[in-house]
C-alpha cells in the first residue's frame, strides 16, 4: 500500500483489545474494495499479534456502514461479479479466530448490516439502524445477510427483513436478539471497549474454543456439535490456562492467566 | 403550493443571542397549515439543531390564533391528485414533524399566541416548555367528524390529565381553556396575550444559558421516562451520567461553584 492511500480504516490497540475504525465519513463508511482491503489487513495484523485478545470494529457516529459501494459494482457482468473475491472480506471477519466486537451507531445497512451481524457480539447505539434494502436496487444480500439473519432471527423475520429491505430499530434488534445491548449514542464505543476490556480478560484459548463451538453448534446437526463441543472441551485440559484456572478456583483466589 | 402565497413568508425565522424564533405565518386563515409549512418548519428545526450556536428554539405563530391545524384546502388540492389516504397523510407529513420535536436535543419552548386546534394543539403538546396566552383554547373535534385525535394527541393526553379527562375531552372535544391547560400540566405558565412572546424569549434565554447537553441528555432520559420501567430508567440515568460526567461543561460547572462565580457553558 502507497503512504499515499488515504486511512479508511484507523487501526489502533487499546491495551489487549485491537481497535478498527471505519474512516471513509464522507461516503456514511460505505465498503468499498480500499476500505475493506484495510480492514483485512488490520484484522490479520491483530490475528498474528497475541497480545490483542479482543477485536471491536467501530464505524462513526452517522454510521457505521451505510452499505457496500454500489458505484463499484452497478455497470459489473455476472461473470465480474464472481471473480471479484470483494464478498470473501465479510467471511474473513465471520470467520476470525478471536471475539470480534461491533460497535454500531447510526445506519447498518447492507453491506453494513452484514458486516455488523458477522461480528460476535453487537454493542448498539439506540438510534441505530439495520437494514438490508438490497431487494430495492434489484438483488440481495450478497455478503451473508440472509444466511446470518435466518440463522439469528429465524425463517419469519429475516423473509420480512430480506423481501420488505425495510429498516429496522436498535430496539428491534434487541427484542430479537440480534445485537447484545443498546446504549445512548456517546456511549457506543466506550461501552464495546467495556464489554472488550471483559472478554480480553478471560484466557484466550477457551475464548477461541467457545467460539468455535458456538459457530460449530450453528452450522452442524446436534450430535455433531456435542462431539465438537466435547473435543475442544477436553483439548482445554492440556493447557496451562485450565490447570490455573481449576487451582485458583480451589484456592479461593483470581486466576492469573498466561494463554498458554 | 397554497393559494394564499402573498409576499410574506409562510414561516418567519428569527435568530437573537442563541435563540432561534420560527413564526407560522399565515394569521389571516389561522395559521393552518400547509404541507410547504410543515417542510418549511421540519427544514428550519434540522438547521437550527445543526448549528452549534443555536441553543434554544422558539415556536410560536403571528395573529390571534397559534395554529387551527392542517389547511383543509390543501389538504383537498392532495386529495385530487392521488388516491388519498389519511394514514399516509399522518405518516409522511405530520407524524414525522411532531416526532423531529421530542426527539430534538435542544429545548423547544412553545409560545401559544392562540386558538391551537387539531394537528395545532399536537405542535404544542410536542414542545418542551410552553408559555400560553390567557385567551388561548385548546380544541380536538376529532369526533365532530368521525375521526380521532391524531399527531400523538392520543398519547399526549392520558399523560398530561389522566385517562378519564382525555376521554372526555376527546369524546365531547368541549375547548379546554388556558387556565384548564395550566391546571393539567398541558402548559407551563400564562400570561396576558401581548406577554406571551416575551415571556417565551425570557424563558429561552434562560435555557440559552444551561449546559447544551445537560438540557439534550435529560429531554433524552424524560422521553424515555415515559415509555420505561423503573430499574430500566435507572440503568439509562446511569449510562447519561457516565457521558454527561466526562463533559468539559460538567467540569466547569463544578468549578465555577467551587470557585462562586457564574458558568459559561459551551455544550462540550
Amino acid at each position: 500500500m502507497s503512504t499515499a492511500t488515504a486511512e479508511l480504516v484507523k487501526v489502533e490497540k487499546k491495551g489487549a483489545v485491537g481497535v478498527l475504525t471505519l474512516n471513509r465519513p464522507d461516503a456514511l463508511n460505505a465498503l468499498n474494495h480500499p476500505l475493506m482491503d484495510q480492514l483485512e489487513a488490520g484484522l490479520k495484523s491483530f490475528e498474528a499479534d497475541a497480545s490483542v485478545r479482543v477485536v471491536v470494529i467501530a464505524g462513526s457516529p452517522r454510521a457505521f456502514a451505510a452499505g457496500a459501494d454500489i458505484k463499484e459494482m452497478d455497470t459489473k457482468t455476472k461473470a465480474e461479479m464472481e471473480a471479484d473475491k470483494h464478498l470473501s472480506r465479510w467471511d474473513f471477519v465471520g470467520a476470525f479466530p478471536k471475539p470480534v466486537i461491533a460497535a454500531v451507531s447510526g445506519f447498518a445497512l447492507g453491506g453494513g448490516c452484514e458486516l455488523a451481524i458477522a461480528c460476535d457480539l453487537i454493542v448498539a447505539a439506540e438510534t441505530a439502524q439495520f437494514g438490508q434494502p438490497e431487494i430495492s436496487i434489484g438483488v440481495i444480500p450478497g455478503a451473508g445477510g440472509t444466511v446470518r439473519l435466518a440463522k439469528t432471527l429465524g425463517k419469519t423475520r429475516a423473509m420480512e427483513l430480506v423481501l420488505t429491505g425495510r429498516r429496522f430499530s436498535a430496539q428491534e434488534a434487541l427484542a430479537w436478539g440480534l445485537v447484545n445491548r443498546v446504549v445512548p449514542p456517546e456511549a457506543v464505543v466506550s461501552e464495546a471497549l467495556k464489554l472488550a476490556d471483559q472478554l480480553a480478560a478471560q484466557p484466550p484459548l477457551a475464548a477461541a474454543a467457545a467460539k468455535r463451538a458456538i459457530r460449530k453448534a450453528i452450522d452442524a446437526p446436534m450430535g455433531e456439535g456435542l462431539c465438537y463441543e466435547r473435543g475442544q472441551f477436553f483439548a482445554l485440559f492440556d493447557t496451562q490456562d485450565q490447570k490455573e484456572g481449576m487451582k485458583a478456583f480451589v484456592e479461593k483466589r483470581k486466576p492469573n492467566f498466561t494463554g498458554k | 403550493m397554497s393559494e394564499t402565497t402573498t409576499a410574506a413568508p409562510e414561516l418567519l425565522k428569527t435568530a437573537d443571542g442563541g435563540v432561534t424564533t420560527l413564526t407560522l405565518n399565515r394569521p389571516d386563515v389561522l395559521n393552518s397549515l400547509t404541507m410547504n409549512m410543515m417542510s418549511g418548519l421540519s427544514n428550519a428545526l434540522k438547521d437550527a439543531e445543526k448549528d452549534k450556536a443555536v441553543r434554544c428554539v422558539i415556536l410560536t405563530a403571528a395573529g390571534r390564533a397559534f395554529c387551527a391545524g392542517a389547511d383543509l384546502g390543501d389538504l383537498k388540492k392532495r386529495q385530487s391528485v392521488k388516491a388519498f389516504s389519511l394514514g399516509d397523510e399522518l405518516r409522511d407529513h405530520f407524524n414525522p414533524l411532531i416526532l423531529q420535536i421530542r426527539k430534538m436535543e435542544k429545548p423547544v419552548v412553545g409560545a401559544v399566541n392562540g386558538l391551537a386546534a387539531g394537528a395545532g394543539a399536537s405542535l404544542i403538546l410536542s414542545c418542551d416548555v410552553k408559555v400560553c396566552s390567557e385567551d388561548a383554547k385548546f380544541i380536538n373535534a376529532f369526533s365532530k367528524v368521525g375521526l380521532v385525535p391524531d399527531s400523538g394527541m392520543t398519547w399526549f393526553l392520558p399523560r398530561c390529565m389522566g385517562l378519564s379527562l382525555a376521554l372526555e375531552h376527546a369524546w365531547l372535544a368541549k375547548p379546554i381553556t388556558a387556565q384548564q391547560a395550566l391546571h393539567f400540566g398541558w402548559v407551563n405558565r400564562l400570561a396576558p396575550a401581548a406577554q406571551v412572546l416575551e415571556k417565551a424569549k425570557a424563558m429561552a434565554a434562560e435555557l440559552a444559558q444551561m449546559p447544551p447537553l445537560s438540557l439534550a441528555l435529560t429531554k433524552r432520559a424524560l422521553n424515555k421516562a415515559l415509555e420505561s420501567g423503573f430499574e430500566e430508567q435507572m440503568e439509562y440515568e446511569a449510562q447519561l451520567q457516565e457521558i454527561l460526567g466526562r463533559t468539559k461543561d460538567h467540569a466547569e460547572g463544578v468549578s465555577a461553584f467551587l470557585e462562586k462565580r457564574k458558568p459559561v457553558f459551551k455544550g462540550e
